[in-house]
């Protein structure tokens, strides 16, 4: 079975682009990773598309060329960029071809996510009655662990301020500006207790992976990067998930709850067959301050509860013991839903690249890591190898 | 939304049929599942499970603060926004649910804190109208 490599990489700038389409922002990324992998577009053989609300990326061959490639459409909530690098990359390693392509755009309009209970197996009154809001869930979920593990208001404070100084160096990144930590802890709430520095907003944006074959990777003369794993699972029984009505209730509820991300990252570390202490820089869905901290523990990073002195000790800074969202992930990316998957990994190869400027992680990193979480309960994880 | 309003007692327009009992004060429905005994909510239409009425006693699982209002569609409450907290409630040894929390200040909300059942309308302004399942600090239920 052939290692799966990232040849080329294109990204359209994230946040608003007033007057470009998400389809042409996709196809603006499709033509960067083109250019950057030496390839042309009759040369791609095959590709999985994610977009949740700008249309159809199947589409994109009209304006790319009609070459007759197969081109397959992926929705899968927040986790749909992931869940289009995972069915690329097994596209390869069945061996059936050499040479495809995983991308992602979307354009959201301003405010909260217009989801629809219809669209979740959910019975209209929880719509009507003001539950399908993400943000009470990611919120709802933090308050619970923050009185399990003795995380602290400050500690969320400490990650939205990275993201956004992170970012300053982030040329595709949306908010490029450093908020103070007193500013992100004093903002107008949103959703308690998170402040409005703490959530990520839906933007736009567009991300284009070229993937190639071990063969054909070496023939094109790039840069080996690997994808050594690349996972996607769906949760287990118990777990507390965006757009539910109900939790299960266990009988000792004193421990974390087994979900999506712990499946999937463990999945990911026995394909890879190394351990989060071999990782060192990881891009972790972060899509409110809180997630990023829990999924510092759901990716196997540290146990629950020492975060806190994670955060105090700068451990994932950029320079730290393990960097995490190097370019600002969501808090200052935005999400692009089909989109903000593979901008995590477009980062990691710029990263193992050593192409990240000011951002980039010292010390000529080998490995990277990628996690997406998103509704109803879906996680993907990507680990990358130098 | 008319259509989606069902009568319980002598007041109460339920939000959804089959999500209260009939009983003075009512009780949440939820649904065992007849093959694994799992209790869930709300009930699901259908043969495969049977509805339960839930216990009227509960503890505090989580909760956070909705601050802005929710886009409509689909959010059917008043235009008037005042913030609302979501709770998740625990009902022991049957199911956590998330509901509405009432009659008690927002810094007054502990994790852990009891609480009893009672129906809140959707729009506060509007006590006999559309009532959506809501718990209340204990020893203030009706």
């Amino acid at each position: 079975m052939s290692d799966v490599c990232i040849v080329g990489i294109g990204i359209h700038p994230f946040g608003r682009t007033d007057g470009v389409s998400g389809v042409d922002q996709g196809v603006n990324a499709v033509r960067a990773a083109l250019a950057d992998a030496g390839i042309a577009w009759p040369d791609v053989q095959f590709a999985y598309g994610s977009s949740d609300s700008a249309g159809n990326p199947d589409t994109m061959v009209d304006r790319l060329g009609l070459t007759g490639m197969q081109f397959i459409n992926v929705r899968n909530g927040c986790a749909a960029g992931g869940s289009a690098l995972f069915s690329a990359q097994m596209a390869i390693k069945s061996g059936e071809f050499d040479l495809g392509l995983a991308v992602g755009f979307d354009k959201h309009p301003r405010g909260a996510f217009n989801a629809l209970p219809s669209e979740y197996n959910l019975p209209e009154w929880y719509g009507d009655a003001g539950y399908m809001v993400t943000t009470q869930f990611f919120a709802a979920k933090i308050m619970r662990y923050m009185a399990m593990f003795g995380i602290s208001r400050k500690s969320l404070g400490m990650v939205a301020e990275k993201a956004f100084r992170n970012a300053v160096h982030a040329p595709h990144a949306w908010r490029r500006s450093p908020v103070a930590l007193e500013d992100i802890l004093e903002a107008p709430m949103v959703s308690d207790p998170y402040s409005k520095f703490m959530f990520c907003s839906p933007a736009e944006g567009g991300v284009a992976l070229i993937l190639a074959s071990e063969k054909k990777a070496r023939e094109l003369g790039k840069p080996l990067i690997r994808l050594k794993a690349a996972t996607m699972r769906t949760r287990p029984p118990h777990s507390f998930e965006v757009f539910a009505p109900m939790v299960d209730v266990v009988e000792n509820d004193s421990g974390p709850r087994g979900t999506a991300s712990r499946i999937a990252s463990a999945d990911a570390f026995r394909l890879a067959g190394i351990g989060p202490e071999d990782i060192a820089l990881a891009q972790l869905q972060d899509t409110e301050a809180g997630a990023e901290i829990m999924h510092m523990a759901e990716n196997g990073f540290c146990a629950d509860g020492e975060q806190e002195r994670w955060l105090a000790e700068g451990r994932t800074e950029i320079g730290g013991a393990l960097p995490v969202n190097t370019d600002g992930g969501c808090l200052a990316c935005g999400e692009p839903i089909g989109a903000s998957g593979l901008r995590q990994v477009y980062e990691n190869v710029v990263q193992l690249r050593g192409d990240a400027g000011g951002r980039q992680v010292p010390g000529n990193p080998k490995t990277a890591y990628s996690h997406v979480y998103g509704a109803p309960g879906v996680s993907a994880v990507t680990i990358l190898e130098r | 939304m008319t259509e989606r309003q069902y009568r319980i007692g002598s007041k109460m327009h339920a939000i959804a049929e089959r999500l209260f009992t009939q009983d003075v004060p009512p009780r949440l429905v939820g649904g065992r599942d007849r093959q694994s005994g799992r209790i869930v909510f709300p009930c699901p239409e259908g043969e495969s499970h049977e509805p339960v009425a839930l216990s009227s006693e509960g503890t505090l699982w989580s909760y956070t603060v909705q601050r802005f209002r929710p886009k409509t569609p689909p959010y059917a409450g008043p235009e008037a926004f005042e913030p609302w907290i979501v709770a998740y409630v625990e009902l022991p040894g049957e199911v956590i649910v998330e509901a509405r929390l009432v009659d008690v200040a927002f810094e007054d909300v502990r994790i852990g804190m009891k609480v009893s059942f009672k129906p809140a309308p959707l729009d506060p302004a509007a006590p006999e109208g559309v009532m959506i399942p809501a718990y209340v600090p204990a020893g203030e239920a009706a």
